[in-house]
């Protein structure tokens, strides 16, 4: 259309102020954009660690802290479950399978988990299986397997050996220096937590905690078999064979008189953890939502101002024949466009910085962080804006009209 | 007719001015007379508060304020005194301006290319080869120049021109005139050519002196003559 070349040609005019006022569009836009993208991006890889198990069982502790605790490593278990529980809940009619998950132990900052075969059978995530780059599970006591971002900030391949410590922190009190374990295994990157985690056996966990026992000075060998009675583990997956089986089992489960425990329910806990930063989350798109205001009140502003210098512009304009509609027409394309490309800007900078950031993000929390497509949300923010920004103009170009027919065709400069 | 300002009392009080169909009219007045609110007035830019303003049989003043604009965007070119021109646009565009705003004004070309057109009466004012340059690269009498072609393109009936030449230099002026004339005759428009500077009225077929057919001229004499100024 001929107007939008006018008002094209008329903001590369005002190059400088034009490409102000989008980038501060662009901006908001962003801001806007980039935390519902991230909203679902963190939803979505949160779903993706868990697909595939049906139920969490921990100590009797909150849902959320079973959750973040077993699967995400971002909280401390409530509890322990004892090892004849376990075996117990594991013979159940309703039970296809489970994983025994011990944890606490860590290894320069990453986490330390024993577990058995069946996690790396069992386990699935965003519809896949654990597999490996190379080498295989641990199978004795003093193997280990480690996640792809382990092996990649610790430098280990297969064949190295490590000494494990017990506790979280990163800076033990307590290293185990007479037990060495040795690489069996490097797991495939995953994107989850898996990637930040070790896996010995339940056994190779044992003797580093029968090793804080042994009597003067440090055990030089394996430990003995056969310790009294199986250790207690933190939690375990289970995964039944009927999914309408899950609910009865996890109320059997909770309401299970002789060891207290807490079974969730994998989407459900996440569900619930997601009501809980909503408010957070609101507070955040509100913010973005009055940012977009402030950019489009500036775009305003920048349009109001350049009116006094436009003047001659107008009456020129006018003298042409120009009627309203396109005096109107010229400023509010000139908005629309302003808009629009602080629009795509905006979107732009949102996968920009998604590039830059994914990276360390996923280092950081395990969160993939993939580049999407907009969603629905996003196409209609953006939708707003540009309907936003092309109204707005409507306001200086009907004082634009009116000005112009008070100067006439007299306009002193 | 009459015209005012707001609820001031009358700027003009006009009991009757005739121009013919191809006349090259000279209408002369000192500043501060009145001679763009008449301007206004003829483009219908403004419009009378009492009385008729006709052009081309049109009562302007029966006309609502679009229907003016479309009438002035079919009919008319205006020539300002300076800074005629879109800074944003180059010549070529600038030129091509009125058809583009204007359906009824691109009628008018008969099927003629625009931009032929803005090359042709380019050419007739010796503006060739300026037609792709930006606007701020022209002297004021070329940028004078421009103005005219971008009145005259699809051939209006009338052209109206406040005091198109005070910029100028007398040899730029007369050059300029001189295209002009030339200018409106190949198209036959009637050109109203407004202007402070009496030692231009030779040149036209017809003077009007407007403080003498303004009878408010009349009625602030004696405050002039105290004045001393025009």
């Amino acid at each position: 259309m001929f107007l939008l070349s006018l008002a094209a040609r008329s903001l590369r005019a005002r190059a400088t102020i034009s490409l102000l006022t989008i980038a501060s569009i662009a901006l908001s836009v962003t801001l806007l954009v980039g935390i519902e993208h991230v909203r679902v991006g963190v939803r979505q890889s949160f779903a993706g660690t868990i697909k595939g198990t049906d139920l969490i069982v921990g100590a009797r502790g909150g849902t959320t802290q079973v959750l973040l605790s077993t699967v995400f490593g971002m909280a401390a278990p409530s509890g322990s479950v004892q090892w004849a529980t376990f075996e117990r809940w594991s013979q159940h009619p309703a039970v296809a399978w489970t994983i025994p998950y011990s944890l606490g132990d860590s290894h320069r900052g990453f986490r330390v988990i024993g577990t058995t075969g069946e996690f790396f059978t069992r386990y699935r995530f965003r519809n896949q299986s654990v597999s490996f780059a190379s080498g295989r599970a641990p199978e004795s006591p003093f193997e280990v397997a480690i996640g792809s971002e382990v092996a990649e900030r610790l430098g280990y391949t297969l064949g190295d050996s490590m000494v494990l410590a017990h506790g979280v922190a990163e800076v033990s009190f307590a290293e185990h220096i007479a037990h060495p374990f040795v690489v069996t295994g490097v797991i495939a990157r995953t994107v989850t937590p898996i990637d930040r985690a070790l896996y010995v056996t339940l056994k190779g966990l044992e003797g580093m905690h029968a090793d804080e026992f042994a009597e003067g000075g440090l055990m030089m060998g394996p430990p003995p078999e056969g310790q009294v009675g199986e250790p207690p583990i933190t939690a375990f997956l289970v995964g039944t064979k009927n999914r309408f089986e899950t609910l009865r089992l996890q109320r059997e489960m909770n309401e299970d008189p002789t060891d207290p425990l807490t079974a969730i329910i994998p989407g459900v806990a996440l569900a619930q953890l997601w009501q809980t930063v909503g408010n957070a989350e609101a507070a955040l798109q509100l913010v973005a939502f009055f940012t977009l205001l402030v950019g489009l009140l500036g775009m305003v502003v920048a349009l109001y101002a350049s009116l006094e210098s436009r003047r001659r512009e107008m009456a020129i304009l006018r003298a042409v024949g120009a009627g309203p509609r396109t005096i109107v027409g010229l400023l509010v394309a000139e908005s629309a466009l302003l808009a629009f490309t602080g629009a795509l800007a905006g979107v732009a900078l949102v996968y920009a910085l998604l590039a830059v950031a994914a990276g360390p993000i996923e280092a950081r929390y395990g969160l993939a962080l993939a580049m999407r497509p907009l969603g629905q949300i996003e196409w209609l923010y953006l939708a707003s804006v540009v309907s936003a920004g092309t109204l707005v103009g409507v306001l200086p170009a009907w004082k634009a009209y009116r000005a112009s027919l008070a100067d006439g065709l007299s306009v002193q400069l | 007719m009459q015209f005012a300002y707001g609820r001031n009392a009358p700027v003009l009080d006009i009991p009757e001015l005739h121009v013919a169909h191809g006349e090259h009219v000279f209408l002369h007045g000192p500043s501060g007379s009145g001679k763009t609110t008449l301007l206004g007035l003829l483009a219908g830019v403004l419009r009378a508060t009492q009385g008729e303003v006709r052009i081309l049989d049109t009562e302007l003043g029966a006309l609502s304020s679009s229907a003016r604009d479309r009438f002035r965007a079919a009919h008319l070119g205006y020539v300002f005194q300076m800074f005629n021109l879109i800074p944003y646009l180059p010549v070529r565009d600038n030129i091509t301006l009125p058809v583009r705003l204007s359906g009824a004004r691109r009628a008018r070309l008969n099927g003629k290319d625009a931009n032929a057109e803005a090359t042709r009466l380019a050419t007739g004012l010796e503006l060739e080869g300026l037609l792709d340059s930006p606007v701020t690269k022209l002297s004021v009498g070329q940028q004078q120049r421009v103005a005219v072609a971008r009145a005259l393109i699809g051939a209006p009936e009338l052209i109206v021109c406040d005091e198109p030449t005070s910029a100028l230099d007398a040899d730029r002026r007369d050059r300029f005139l001189e295209l002009l004339f030339a200018s409106c005759d190949a198209s036959a428009t009637t050109l109203v050519f407004v202007s402070h500077d009496l030692g231009l009225a030779p040149r036209f077929s017809r003077t009007i002196s407007l403080p003498t057919i303004n009878r408010m001229t009349a009625a602030q004499e004696p405050r002039i003559a105290a004045d001393g100024r025009a």
